[in-house]
């Protein structure tokens, strides 16, 4: 069996209790944001969201309205902060880069043939290498469930080495994709394997399958990266994405993360949600903070 | 075999097609004519209306898309588990302490009443619109068009025939509805809710909140994702407030005749949109 490791020995994996973690996260979803505190959640919210937009349909233009928005959520409210990155394919880094530029806004690429990664290892990297070359600041890669899965632990390690080696300076998040993998064991199990390989963030899903940041497989993800840093002392990130769609879902990540990492966890340099739909229920949230009454969405910008 | 214990129905709230308790866990008791406790009720909070306004939102595309023929024959599918259950309604009334012949009397009409507005669905276009003479070679129509998502303020009296009477216009033309009633014509809603659970009225299409109607309606007036509000059944000194908080986002507010019925009211929650169409040579 292979086993992870850093410089400072093997990584030890801790079994999962799947009925204690989902109580816990299920208690810890119970956690009320009273009213003082709401608006300092749902801003740490945006700054920690990369707007996301990730379908065939892409062009340019949409690309670049994805980014207006990124840099000024609620054009009729200067006091909302940015969002942490937008999160593009490749082929749209060049307009996302333009777009953003000077305004702190990362941009994040999907690379190696994502959502599957089911293309050869020299291609994938050349595609890291590529999204790079056109600028991305982070590059999102998914994990090779396949090899994964069928066990070769090995070779699903030595590719998030090759990417993290395409990535040069660039930030690279591993896509566990925790929908397939099956179990919290094994969402455990490639946590580690993708940490010791070099990821600076793990990251629940691609969004392209139903089951993607469920809360206790945020929660299980937090505790590996907890385990990981008491073991080698490295500092790794967390990013849900896939199925985030209300503010009050993204406050209960935020006190999962919170909770079992430190409020320490809780930047954009060490938290994200992957999120396109996210951040306009955030924004009706601070509509109702500010004005007492409920919005809708006919008053937040059409995506 | 043991004998049966009765199992008592729990009274709770309609949205989105399920049945949830209020998510503030309050009740109220309804009581009988005779001042007897008929039932604890769910009590909506501004939550609950919160929800029911999402539901409505959400389903309020999908109906309005679906023709205005199959939109009446759903209605009348109403009508029609409405009459199995007559019964049913017959005996809610008399609880509330009408007579046997006035409460199958209001049933009766109750049913009809919702009939006739089925019948509405596929006409009101040519009543309610227009072909406008104009000058120049152009076609031009107004027709109508739902404005959305409408808070019906039930009436207490009549209690079956008022809350029908008001539903039905709504949501004939493709609005949705959230009704928010209470008091003694609770149970007739709540009755009304499990009809319209098992024919085939779209989740969302009719939500039904049952409380305090004046804890609920400010809310309802101030949201903006609301487009009318129908303060037919609403308690007194609501009007200025209503007025006030209805301007932001130019809500429709509506007060009718708590059991009429005409095509008009229906126009009531329409918006009328006009086009040129070029008439070509």
């Amino acid at each position: 069996m292979f086993v992870p490791t850093t410089g400072g020995g093997p990584v030890s994996t801790t079994p999962v209790d799947a009925v204690s973690l989902e109580a816990r996260a299920a208690a810890l979803c119970t956690r009320s944001i009273k009213t003082t505190s709401k608006r300092a959640a749902l801003h740490t919210t945006i700054r920690c969201i990369d707007l996301t937009t990730l379908e065939g349909i892409d062009t340019p233009g949409k690309v670049a309205s994805l980014c207006r928005k990124a840099v000024r959520p609620d054009p009729a409210n200067p006091a909302i902060p940015s969002v942490a990155a937008v999160c593009v394919y490749p082929e749209m880094v060049e307009h996302a880069v333009a777009a953003v530029a000077g305004s702190g806004v990362a941009v994040a690429s999907v690379a190696g043939a994502f959502p599957a990664g089911m293309s050869a290892p020299a291609v994938r990297v050349a595609d890291i290498a590529d999204a790079v070359g056109r600028g991305a600041d982070e590059i999102d890669i998914v994990l090779n469930r396949s090899a994964f899965m069928s066990g070769d632990l090995g070779r699903a390690h030595d590719e998030i080495a090759a990417a993290r080696e395409a990535c040069g300076a660039a930030h690279l998040k591993v896509i566990l994709e925790t929908g397939e993998l099956g179990s919290y064991d094994q969402v455990r199990r490639a946590s580690m394997l993708a940490m010791a390989a070099g990821a600076d963030f793990i990251k629940t899903s691609t969004g392209k399958i139903p089951k993607a940041a469920t809360h206790p497989m945020v929660l299980n993800m937090a505790e590996a990266i907890r385990d990981y840093a008491d073991q080698t002392g490295v500092v790794v990130g967390l990013k849900g994405a896939g199925g985030i769609r209300t503010a009050k879902q993204a406050w209960h990540h935020l006190v999962i993360v919170g909770e079992t990492l430190g409020s320490e966890w809780l930047t954009p340099d060490l938290f994200r949600l992957g999120a396109s739909s996210l951040l306009n229920d955030v924004l009706m949230q601070i509509q109702k903070l500010d004005t007492g009454r409920y919005s809708g969405p006919d008053y937040v910008t059409v995506d | 075999m043991a004998e049966h214990i009765p199992v008592d129905k729990t009274f709770k709230l309609f949205i989105g097609g399920a049945f949830p308790r209020s998510e503030s866990g309050r009740t109220f008791q309804v009581h009988s004519a005779d001042g007897g406790l008929l039932a604890n009720a769910a009590k909506a909070s501004r939550k609950d209306l919160r929800e029911a306004v999402r539901a409505a939102r959400s389903a309020q595309t999908g109906w309005a898309d679906r023709t205005a023929y199959n939109r009446g024959q759903v209605l009348y599918r109403v009508a029609e588990i409405m009459e199995s259950r007559r019964a049913e309604f017959t005996s809610v009334l008399t609880d509330m302490g009408h007579s046997p012949g006035d409460a199958t009397a209001e049933v009766d009409r109750s049913i009809d009443r919702w009939v006739w507005y089925a019948g509405w669905a596929d006409k009101l276009h040519h009543v309610l619109g227009t072909v406008n003479p104009v000058v120049g070679p152009y076609f031009n129509f107004t027709f109508p068009e739902p404005t959305g998502v409408v808070v019906v303020a039930a009436p207490d009296d009549p209690p079956l025939l008022g809350m029908l009477s008001r539903i039905a216009p709504v949501i004939v033309s493709g609005n949705t509805a959230v009704v928010a009633t209470g008091g003694p014509s609770t149970l007739a809603a709540v009755t009304l809710a499990e009809v319209l659970a098992t024919s085939d009225v779209p989740g969302g299409v009719v939500n039904i909140l049952t409380g305090e109607k004046g804890e609920l309606l400010p809310w309802a007036l101030g949201h903006m994702d609301v487009n009318s509000v129908d303060l037919t059944g609403a308690p007194d000194g609501l009007e200025d407030e209503a007025v006030a908080a209805a301007a932001d986002n130019v809500k429709r507010i509506v007060r009718a005749d708590p059991a009429g019925a005409s095509p008009y009211m229906i126009g009531d929650f329409l918006e009328m949109k006009t086009v040129w169409h070029p008439i070509g040579r």
